[in-house]
């Protein structure tokens, strides 16, 4: 089996086995197929782009059509233990109301992004005047799918006002795992964030 | 007419027809003592007979869907597109059948065979039979065939109505089911265009209550416009656009009632060779199969319901400008089994082709078709 992305590996450890889990943006179906071999879960994934779902269904995940902006109306309140979303938030036209929708299907959302308080990023911006690119970012400001980037402040602002609890914080980088600098300073040295979140009742 | 055959075509076929003598009990309450069944079988069945699948053919299709009957056919089967070696429906892999449904034209025992208690074709007297008949006189092949287990049931349209029947009827008979632009009922529009079409035939003076053949004669006008009709709900105002415009035949326009734009000319040409080929009870008996279709009401009107015990694997694909069963409807079957947490595989294809899409060569639809057949797993298949 390939290597998985940091944040894809990290995940998994969140995830207990033998739950049920639904990926948003599921891609080629990568995380899925592998919590399935490795913990016995099962789930779907919701993906957009015909390429990726014929990928998914070669690795045999049981991938829907959806557009995320459009929300989850296709499944009930708690209907899975994880609903999981990995570096897609930042693509998504209005993430705030995706965030409660994930909460609302899942018993737990787990969210990784691209951080842009990345000190290469406030380096780019400060130092060059230009939007950043980098490992994490790769695309010109012009043609990114990235429309709502944010920080980890950003992000856990959204959160107490959403009144989302943030149960668990990591920030890994894209080729290591994870550092004491990170540990220390992750909104500077994180280059991608992931949370494990839970609606407060 | 194929000058020599491709090597992705299944080549030359001929069908075969099966007496079945044990009567079949219809949901309508009429009983068929004995009926025919014509098939046409590609590839060949393992020794473990693992690797069956069922084709289930939509309204006006037949048992021929692939390869040709002789080299001067001038077309294939209508499904050439999808099944051959090499094709989403592989028939190296695979040992295909392809039926004609009872109440067919084309060899099953339908409103143009001889009632045997009468001695004249059967005509308006044939039972209404059901898409639940028709698994249920599919199952009956699959016994005389020797396959207890289907590795799949694939239907486009009423094909893929009668794919999802199956997983209710059958659970443990089949492993994958199929299903294309296809619906877990019809809406009211879709019934009302199917009335339009019926009243087509029934009120043709030809028609003589369905007795037309001991007349000598077909209802030609009115199964006429009954196809014309139909054939516009199967593309999309983008396809038509795209392959009519409002081109004229001459030119010019002539002030007159003969046909002058070319999409005119096409739906009669449609309609003309319909006439040929197709039978007018036929036609009313298959409207009125899709129309009863409802495998919900047996459960309450609950989908979800009637979808609990199912246990195949599902590809539900549709079509973006299919307006005749919209993606929308296709979803309304996933959401149904996602509910149950059934395993589905779901993708809404962009296509411009509206509901004949399914029957096209569209790449990023014979890719995903391609990729969930090719992993399916045939017991007992080396590797």
């Amino acid at each position: 089996m390939k290597k998985l992305r940091t944040d894809l590996e990290y995940l998994t450890n969140w995830i207990e086995e033998e739950s049920h889990v639904l990926d948003l943006g599921c891609g080629d179906g990568t995380l899925l197929a592998h919590l399935r071999e490795t913990r016995q879960v099962s789930g779907y994934g919701l993906e957009i782009d015909d390429g990726n779902i014929s990928l998914a269904i070669r690795n045999r995940v049981n991938v829907i059509h959806a557009d995320l902006n459009e929300g989850l109306a296709d499944f009930g309140d708690h209907s899975f233990d994880y609903v999981v979303m990995t570096q897609a938030i930042q693509t998504i036209r209005r993430p705030d109301l995706l965030l409660m929708e994930m909460l609302r299907v899942g018993r737990e959302g787990i969210v990784t992004f691209p951080n842009f308080g990345h000190w290469k990023a406030r380096f780019s911006l400060f130092f060059n005047g230009m939007m950043p690119m980098s490992r994490a970012l790769p695309s010109e400001w012009y043609n990114t799918q990235n429309i709502h980037l944010c920080t980890l402040h950003d992000f856990e602002r959204l959160c107490t006002k959403k009144g989302i609890e943030i149960i668990q914080r990591a920030v890994v980088d894209v080729s290591h795992q994870t550092s004491s600098s990170m540990r220390l300073m992750p909104n500077l040295f994180g280059e991608i964030a992931l949370y494990r979140l839970l609606r407060r009742r | 007419m194929p000058d020599i055959l491709s090597p992705d075509s299944v080549g030359l076929v001929t069908p075969q027809t099966h007496q079945f003598t044990n009567p079949l009990s219809l949901e309508c309450g009429r009983t068929l003592p004995s009926y025919e069944l014509v098939y046409e079988t590609y590839g060949s069945l393992n020794e473990r007979r693992t690797n069956a699948i069922l084709i289930c053919h939509a309204l006006s299709g037949d048992h021929h869907a692939a390869g040709y009957y002789t080299m001067h056919d001038k077309k294939p089967g209508w499904w050439e597109t999808c099944i051959g070696p090499g094709k989403p429906i592989d028939t190296n892999r695979f040992f295909v059948v392809s039926l004609n449904n009872l109440g067919g034209c084309k060899g099953s025992t339908g409103p143009n065979s001889i009632n045997p208690e009468t001695g004249n074709p059967f005509g308006p007297d044939f039972p209404i039979v059901t898409v639940k008949d028709w698994v249920k006189s599919q199952a009956r092949l699959g016994d005389v065939l020797g396959i207890t287990q289907w590795a799949a049931v694939i239907g486009g349209s009423l094909g893929g109505m009668q794919a999802l029947q199956w997983t209710i009827d059958y659970p443990k008979h089949l492993r994958h089911c199929i299903a294309i632009a296809a619906a877990p009922k019809l809406s009211a529009q879709n019934i009302a265009f199917n009335e339009v079409a019926r009243q087509a035939i029934l009120n043709d003076p030809e028609f003589h209550d369905g007795h037309y053949y001991q007349h000598k004669v077909v209802p030609r006008q009115g199964l006429m416009l009954a196809r014309m009709l139909g054939h516009i709900t199967y593309l999309s105002e983008d396809s038509m656009r795209k392959k009519f415009g409002r081109e004229l035949q001459e030119g010019k326009i002539n002030f007159g009632f003969d046909v002058e734009f070319q999409v005119e000319s096409y739906l009669r040409y449609q309609g003309r060779s319909f006439v040929n080929r197709f039978d007018a009870n036929t036609y009313l008996l298959m409207t009125k199969a899709l129309d009863y279709f409802d495998p919900a009401s047996q459960h309450g009107d609950d989908l979800t319901a009637a979808l609990a015990n199912v246990q195949a694997q599902f590809l539900v694909l549709s079509f973006t400008s299919d307006w005749r069963f919209p993606p929308s409807r296709s979803r309304e079957i996933v959401k149904a089994l996602l509910n149950n947490r059934k395993r589905v595989a779901y993708a809404q294809i962009k296509a411009q082709d509206g509901h004949d899409a399914f029957l096209m060569p569209i790449p990023h639809y014979l890719q995903i078709f391609q990729a969930y057949m090719q992993q399916i797993e045939i017991p007992g298949e080396k590797s």
